[in-house]
């Protein structure tokens, strides 16, 4: 098998993961969670083009350098956000948020 | 890659918008006592200083990329820069009088503005895919911020996590899509992705392009609210501290649009190509006008409604979209007409949300329709000026959104789209929204008006006072003389457009 699919069908897989996660977790930081776990899959994907690609251009290794620092300042306002949801209803399940109906 | 001069001088705009969202968080924690209207007054200024800067600096003739490549310094960028140095500053005198009513008058809230708008800017002026990536972030992240900004208030938290938990989820999706089209185009630039997607041949049927392609038009179409990525807008509208509404309102749609128009208008070249993605964004502006109008007739809740409106305006601009899309002979006129409506919207929402900030009762904002009985009456001017904003989001001539409308419909009707159908739907629709912001005026002139203790009341004090003048004067005047701003943009889009030509030779 072409080693550019192999990487290609991990991270499909990888993000199929994630976005089962985002539909059926319940919890606030477990749909954090499955969300990295999209923005890796995607991650993987623009280094296996890249290695797999024109070697002497390194946009996608850089560009993945950028998602995870991105993907660090999203996680800290996240938990923020939750921790402040936590502090005012006392727990972090999305189910029973609905102040504001949904 | 050198840096040189020019590359700063050509983002200076960004450059002070983003350091003076510094300078203030410095200069809040380093003296908490300051009064935030001075803060605010602060950050006005540097507006207004980023917007002459930007307004100096106005590109003329051939504009090549700076940054090697990242940022094109073109009309588009300096339009698209100075609409959203206006909705910040608009809402930034609409929000020191809520604030300081709400007690949670904090310097972060105008640095908070000052990021967003930044961000807003990067998307607008991007040339590569990372960099629209990175403005989107900076974009969202603060506004993820602004919407929980009331600490104590459940709504408003409720509204932060929803906002953040479905943006991350879209932003995962627009990244994906990124890496799709860089593994079918080797490079992330937009010139050169147009390049390998206009000589490919087969770039119409190939997976990885269209599934790329795709993906991108899920992060767009979540940033900027249409139908089915939606779900989040009236939730978080309604449950933000309504000054932060009213910016998110105008500025994440403006950015949202300044960079989904020039990817989509530069980097897919193909006749082939674009007549399909132009297909499924008219189905997608179909469903948006739709959906967003008829909801926005159920609604009691005065930032519901406009929440809907919003969703429904996402809709008329994806016309202009679409025209831009699928009229190969002249795609600057479906640009020009986006760019039109972006800043029409800017004024007429803003002024909207304005009136809404100005009402209180008994320490209470002034949220349901049906309360705003014989408010009229009471205070002449702010029911004038609602019924001004109402009639121009209705898109009743002569005011900015009727011509903001006129344009879109005759960019979408030349016969190479193709699309009558979505002309006619455009049409109706606004029928439809007649319905709901004429009743916001008849509420206001045609219902007795409660008296007492529970008699509602308004306040403006100068600043909010400014601002709604200012969106009110916007409203009017691009109605009355929108020839000059319309040939300016004609002159901007065809600029872009012309950029996109030379990139494919």
């Amino acid at each position: 098998m072409d080693p550019l699919n192999a990487f290609l069908i991990v991270s499909a897989g990888l993000f199929s993961v994630g976005v089962f996660g985002v539909l059926t977790r319940r919890n606030a930081v477990a749909i954090l969670m499955s969300i990295e776990l999209m923005l890796n899959a995607a991650n993987l994907n623009l280094i296996a083009f890249a290695r797999f690609g024109d070697p002497t251009v390194l946009a996608g290794q850089v560009f993945a350098i950028f998602v995870l620092t991105v993907a660090a300042a999203e996680a800290a306002v996240g938990l923020a956000i939750v921790l402040c949801v936590y502090r005012n209803i006392r727990h972090i399940n999305v189910d029973d948020l609905h102040i504001l109906k949904w | 890659m050198q840096i040189t001069p020019r590359d700063i001088w050509n983002i200076s705009p960004h450059l002070v918008v983003a350091a003076l969202g510094l300078i203030i968080l410095l200069i809040d924690a380093i003296w908490p006592r300051i009064s935030k209207r001075q803060l605010a007054n602060l950050a006005l200024l540097g507006l207004i200083g980023a917007g002459a800067l930007q307004a100096r600096f106005w590109p003329r003739g051939q504009v090549t990329p700076v940054l090697g490549g990242m940022i094109v310094p073109d009309g588009y960028t300096a339009f698209f820069n100075l609409v959203l140095l206006v909705g910040a500053g608009i809402s930034l005198l609409l929000s020191t009088d809520y604030l300081e009513w709400d007690g949670s008058a904090h310097g972060e809230y105008h640095a908070l503005v000052l990021f967003t708008a930044f961000g807003g800017m990067v998307m607008a002026a991007a040339g590569h895919l990372i960099v629209v990536f990175l403005g989107l972030e900076i974009l969202s992240i603060s506004l993820y911020i602004l919407a929980g900004y009331q600490r104590e208030r459940r709504e408003s938290q409720e509204a932060a996590l929803k906002y953040f938990l479905l943006g991350a989820f879209a932003s995962a999706f627009f990244l994906y899509g990124m890496a799709l089209v860089y593994g079918y185009a080797g490079s992330l630039d937009l010139h050169a992705i147009a390049r390998a997607a206009g000589a490919g041949q087969g770039a119409a049927a190939n997976q990885l392009l269209l599934t790329g392609i795709g993906l991108l038009l899920v992060g767009f179409g979540f940033k900027v609210a249409v139908v089915p990525f939606h779900i989040w807008t009236p939730d978080v509208y309604e449950g933000a501290p309504t000054s932060a509404t009213a910016f998110m309102s105008v500025v994440a749609k403006a950015a949202g649009f300044a960079a989904f128009v020039r990817v989509f208008a530069l980097a897919f070249p193909g006749a082939d190509l674009r007549h399909q993605v132009g297909a499924v964004v008219a189905s997608i502006a179909m469903l948006t006008m739709v959906v967003g109008n008829t909801a926005a007739v159920l609604q009691t809740n005065i930032k519901r409604l406009l929440a809907y409106s919003s969703i429904a305006h996402a809709g008329y601009i994806l016309v202009g979209v679409v025209a831009v899309l699928r009229n190969p002979a002249a795609p600057a006129e479906g640009v020009s007409a986006v760019l039109f409506y972006t800043l029409a919207y800017t004024f007429m929402n803003l002024g909207a949300f304005a009136v809404v900030l100005a009402l209180r009762r008994r320490g209470e904002e002034l949220l349901n329709i049906e309360e705003y009985a014989g408010l009229g009456f009471r205070y002449p001017w702010l029911g004038a000026l609602m019924a001004l904003f109402m009639l121009s989001l209705a898109g009743m001539p002569p005011t900015a959104g009727f011509f903001a409308k006129l344009y879109l419909i005759r960019a979408a009707l030349s016969p190479l789209v193709g699309m009558w159908w979505l002309v006619i739907t455009l049409a109706l629709t606004s029928v439809v929204s007649f319905y709901y912001y004429i009743r916001v005026v008849t509420v206001m002139y045609m219902r007795p008006a409660v008296e007492g203790e529970q008699a509602p009341q308004a306040s403006a004090g100068p600043h909010l006072g400014t601002g709604l003048a200012l969106a009110a004067l916007g409203t009017i005047l691009l109605g009355l003389i929108p020839a000059g701003i319309l040939q300016a943009a004609q002159q901007i889009a065809e600029g872009l457009v012309e950029l996109g030509g030379m990139a494919l030779r």
